[in-house]
């Protein structure tokens, strides 16, 4: 990287001044048992090279044979994103020199992608919707991983080398392209976000894949231009590579439209390149020069045949296709009867499936609201986590609501049996039993904290005979007090009131 | 008529990373420019009507099941890398890492 600061133009001043088109091109690693073209097993954490075959290896002579369920699976997908299924495609090679491409090619698609002209609506957090149209989706396969060795981990230097594992070469992988994507301007950066995170509950509503960005299954390459109007030509883009979590889509677009404003308003001009992104200092730098389309040698893959799909597959394929996550969000609000803002809420909080899950176990929706955006989203927020990575299932919480709704535990009791379970003290019944936290409605053992508070406040007492019932509170929060809040304090307001009259 | 440079012969052999000879360059021009207008006289034939061919057999939807099989022993994946290191290939320093 270089030591030169790169010029900046501040984000708004940028979108004042420059119209910024973007294009999305999202890799999924998809769900099989299988590689795509040999049997070698897909899980992830292997030692390295342990999950590999010759044809993996790209080992002389071995020839490829193509996974039906992946192709499965990609035409889900196309299908998902309203895409037409090609009734004839095939595999290209597409010849690079690379030593994490071990066969000097990677198998892919060029002119015949499986699924094409398809969209997507992306529900932006405000609730406005953009359709973003798809270009293509092609089949193709991952390649393996690279491993720096020298440098920075302090090897002697000019020892400086790479180590590769092809566990991940050959892992069938979906790439979906975008058209450009106009029209949005300043929202550029959270369109692109949206978007992949849209494809990403896609993915896992299709189940076609974990879709598990920590682990790579989804990565994303963010094309950006600026322009001086809507009307002007599209202006010279430059992608930026693996981007691998929806924070740094966004980011990387709106630190592209900052750099490339520089650049333009330098009088220069922006260079077709790819750009790396560096999470940790978030920009992107400089790498190879964008290469013509020929450098790749296309051409037909000869060890494959053609792939073609029949209708009569295509519309079987339809017709197992799930709810889609947008259909099902609007189909679950009405259930549950929440506001826009609330359901807006709860998806930006991925409380959905946990909401859900909840309310299948019993709780009430506005309880099961209640809980995730409240006190869990607190705890969620205190520790730096997602709120699904928090130690409490869904049935705990609508164990924990029943317990308040049996009057067994009150609100500020039921924050305590909470605390408890986050902690790992078990289940809210656990804790309730393990820490004493139960609500004491049991009348001898309150009568005496109820005496205690009268005869501490004999002017109370004197005020409440008068028939002033206001100070009655003062008296249940001295119970209450004694009680360390496990009192019922219904309960002991009838027994305040009994007691002043018999007296 | 002579459609393949000597210079375009030098480009694509970069591309390839074959190693050539001044000598190579000048036949192989020659007897790519052989091929190029052979392959050309098949396009004149073969008109907008004809579906390309990729493969010889008329054969479309060859898929395996998509079940799990027999993989190599990581000795014998790695015995014929010139290098190896903690079960992983080897290789001269990559620039780009991903």
């Amino acid at each position: 990287m270089s030591t030169m600061t790169t010029p900046l133009v501040d984000y708004d001043e940028a979108v004042a001044r420059f119209d910024p088109v973007i294009g999305i091109e999202v890799h999924v690693e998809l769900g099989t048992a299988t590689k795509m073209f040999d049997a070698a097993p897909t899980g992830f954490g292997a030692d390295p090279n342990t999950q590999v075959t010759p044809v993996s290896l790209g080992l002389p002579g071995a020839l490829p044979a193509l996974n039906g369920r992946a192709v499965e699976y990609a035409i889900r997908i196309g299908l998902a994103l309203n895409c037409e299924i090609a009734p004839l495609c095939r595999f290209a090679r597409k010849n690079y020199f690379y030593p994490d491409v071990p066969k000097n090619f990677q198998t892919s698609q060029y002119d015949e992608p499986i699924a094409f002209d398809g969209w997507v609506d992306v529900e932006l957090e405000d609730g406005e919707v953009v359709r973003v149209e798809i270009e293509r989706a092609h089949m193709e396969e991952d390649a393996g991983k690279n491993t720096h060795v020298g440098g920075s981990t302090g090897r002697i230097h000019g020892a400086e080398y790479s180590l590769v594992d092809y566990n991940r070469a050959g892992i069938p992988l979906v790439e979906i392209v975008t058209r450009p994507i106009t029209g949005v301007g300043a929202r550029a950066p959270e369109v692109a976000r949206a978007y992949v995170q849209t494809l990403r509950d896609l993915f896992r509503a299709l189940d076609v894949s974990e879709a598990r960005m920590e682990r790579g299954n989804v990565r994303a390459d963010v094309n950006v231009s600026l322009r001086a109007t809507p009307d002007a030509p599209l202006g010279t883009r430059t992608e930026t590579k693996n981007v691998n979590s929806f924070r740094s889509v966004e980011r990387a677009v709106r630190y592209e439209v900052s750099r490339q404003a520089a650049v333009l308003d330098d009088g220069r001009s922006v260079v077709q390149e790819t750009r790396h992104w560096h999470e940790d200092t978030g920009v992107t730098t400089a790498g190879r020069v964008k290469s013509d389309a020929e450098d790749y040698r296309y051409f037909p893959e000869p060890d494959l045949v053609p792939v073609a799909p029949s209708r009569e597959w295509v519309e079987e394929i339809r017709a197992t296709l799930p709810e889609m996550p947008a259909a099902r969000r609007r189909r679950l609000q009405g259930e549950w009867g929440y506001a826009d803002a609330e359901m807006r809420d709860v998806v930006n909080a991925g409380a959905v499936e946990l909401i859900e899950a909840t309310i299948a176990a019993g709780a009430a929706p506005a309880a099961a609201r209640k809980w995730w955006m409240g006190e869990l989203a607190r705890a969620a927020k205190d520790r730096a986590v997602e709120l699904a990575e928090l130690p409490v299932t869904p049935s705990q919480i609508a164990g924990l609501q029943a317990l308040v709704d049996s009057g067994r535990v009150n609100d500020k009791l039921a924050r305590q049996v909470l605390a408890g379970v986050l902690a790992g003290e078990g289940t809210p019944e656990e804790v309730v039993t393990a820490r004493g936290l139960e609500v004491v409605s049991d009348d001898g053992a309150l009568l005496a904290a109820v005496d205690e508070a009268l005869a501490a406040q004999p002017d109370v007492v004197a005020k409440i005979r008068g028939g002033n019932l206001g100070p009655v509170g003062a008296i249940i929060g001295a119970v209450m007090k004694a009680t360390r809040g496990q009192a019922d304090a219904g309960r002991v307001r009838e027994l305040v009131l009994e007691r002043v009259q018999d007296a | 008529m002579s459609t393949i440079s000597r210079e375009e012969v030098a480009r694509l052999a970069g591309l390839a990373r074959i190693d050539l000879t001044e000598t190579e360059l000048d036949r192989l021009a020659g007897e790519l420019d052989v091929i190029v207008d052979s392959v050309a006289k098949v396009s004149e034939i073969a008109t907008a009507d004809v579906p390309a061919t990729s493969h010889p057999l008329p054969l479309t939807n060859v898929f395996r099941e998509d079940v799990t099989g027999e993989v190599l022993p990581v000795a014998d994946a790695l015995a014929g890398a010139p290098a190896a290191e903690d079960g992983r290939f080897a290789v001269p320093q990559i620039l780009e890492e991903d």
